[in-house]
């Protein structure tokens, strides 16, 4: 027996209803997020994940009361992402229930976020997130670098090395989304997964990609990833978190059955 | 939920670190006829049925904290009679000492020591053996039992959440009531008398960790 890979469905939600967008764009509804993180919490989800995607100050009080529904009935761990710009925020977010929080663009503005964050909460409730695109061209090394804007604004930062940074600052853990991947169901990208997952020493989550269960099964064995993370494929019950997970253990990978 | 039929008190021992909310929340849960309080008042503590230090963080700022809001003074009392469990950073400021942050004195209820998972963990069996592994130690876990009342409906070799850099390595190892392994043995439970301490968070491990929040609500402290 060891340490069982996660299974982290994700709830992107915008005015208090879960969407997923096709490459942040064309927006579909999936439905309550308390309903759905019930439903994932009764079919063995081993985390849960919630995006705010939300871009009003009004819509952040939604936010709020949300998770504190969702952490009155879910007894696993609830990490909270988007829009998570300072102390208070964070604070607001552990007191309404959530057990981590995702940092993203606000520790490319200010790395020192990430650094102050960990010191005050504890590192094992701050999680980096990166969203990466491939910027080497074929037959060039592997290279990718952050891109915020929902994937449209470069920054010039190498995911690796800022990954590297960002944990030695404080972070307990990387959430990797490929925004190449993200929303088109051809898998995560492996080499970008695997590249962090071997740089840092906290555990990686893959996200991004995903449209089959062997996509998830790939995430750990190839990509070396210690969590997955996907959101339209079970939104939609093309597939419940048990039968990834039965599918997953049958790859020979330790689960929590 | 608390309300006027309540008959008992459960007190999470609030000490300004972190977030207790998940722990309350999970304890209402299962409860049955205790109203839960979160509260640093010595007096309320003194008063309740039943006790729980939980404890996220770094373990310097923790005991900073205990001691100065008295908390290692009312725990020193309660652990003497009422049943009380230690969550995660809270069963580790039961031992002895800690090495975190440069080594800090902690609460010495149970004989033992804080250890770091070390910088380059290793996997010393199973089919991940030989592969580096990743600290902290996060994720879903097994924990083997040694027979006790806080393990009762709950499977041998049942998973639990943890999520922790640091571990416990008990001196006496009568007390370890339940083995955890990640690279190395640790003590995922240590027990005496009236004491229960968990390094997992039972408020986040689904029904197995409200099952022994459960138990732990109905325990009447003895082994």
């Amino acid at each position: 027996m060891a340490l069982a890979k996660r299974i982290i469905p994700c709830l992107d939600v915008e005015n208090g209803r879960v969407v997923k967008g096709v490459q942040f764009v064309d927006i579909r509804d999936a439905g309550d997020p308390v309903e759905v993180a019930k439903r994932y919490d009764e079919q063995g989800a081993d985390e849960i994940t919630f995006l705010d995607i939300t871009a009003s100050h009004h819509g952040r009080d939604t936010t709020i009361e949300t998770v504190r529904a969702i952490a009155e009935q879910v007894f696993i761990p609830l990490t909270v992402g988007g829009g998570i710009r300072t102390v208070e925020d964070i604070r607001n977010m552990l007191n309404a229930g959530a057990d981590k929080t995702a940092i993203n663009s606000a520790a490319i503005y200010n790395p020192e976020f990430v650094k102050e964050a960990a010191e005050k909460f504890g590192s094992q409730c701050i999680v980096i997130a990166i969203d990466a695109k491939k910027v080497s061209k074929e037959g060039e090394p592997n290279k990718w670098e952050i891109f915020t804007h929902g994937g449209r604004k470069p920054t010039g930062i190498d995911v690796v090395e800022w990954a590297i940074k960002m944990t030695q600052y404080g972070a307990g853990e990387v959430l990797l989304t490929s925004m190449d991947q993200d929303g088109v169901k051809r898998g995560f990208d492996l080499e970008l997964t695997r590249a962090v997952s071997e740089a840092v020493s906290v555990p990686v989550i893959a996200s991004g990609g995903v449209g089959n269960l062997q996509h998830l099964a790939d995430g750990i064995t190839v990509g070396k990833a210690d969590a997955v993370l996907a959101a339209s494929i079970f939104h939609f019950a093309e597939y419940t978190v048990e039968q990834a997970k039965t599918f997953m253990q049958q790859q020979g990978i330790e689960m929590r059955i | 939920m608390g309300n006027i039929m309540s008959s008992k008190i459960c007190a999470v021992i609030d000490y300004g670190m972190g977030n207790l909310h998940s722990a309350s929340k999970a304890l209402e849960h299962v409860s049955v006829n205790t109203q839960v309080i979160v509260t640093c008042d010595p007096d309320v503590i003194r008063k309740a049925d039943h006790v729980v230090l939980p404890g996220v963080g770094a373990m310097r700022d923790c005991m900073a904290e205990i001691k100065r809001l008295g908390v290692d003074q009312v725990v020193a009392e309660v652990s003497k009679s009422k049943p009380l469990l230690g969550i995660c950073v809270g069963m580790q400021a039961l031992m002895n000492h800690s090495e975190e942050n440069g080594g800090v004195d902690c609460l010495g209820h149970f004989d033992g020591e804080v250890k770091y998972f070390g910088d380059n963990l290793i996997e010393t069996q199973g089919r991940d053996q030989g592969q580096v592994l990743k600290v902290p130690h996060m994720g879903w876990n097994t924990v083997e039992q040694v027979a006790h009342p806080l393990w009762h409906n709950i499977a041998d070799q049942s998973r639990f959440y943890f999520v922790h850099s640091y571990y416990v390595q008990a001196h006496n190892p009568n007390q370890i009531l339940g083995h955890g392994h990640y690279g190395k043995d640790f003590a995922a439970a240590i027990a005496q008398d009236n004491v229960f301490a968990v390094q997992f968070h039972p408020e986040k491990s689904h029904t197995a960790g409200l099952q022994l929040l459960q138990n732990f609500l109905e325990w009447d402290g003895q082994a």
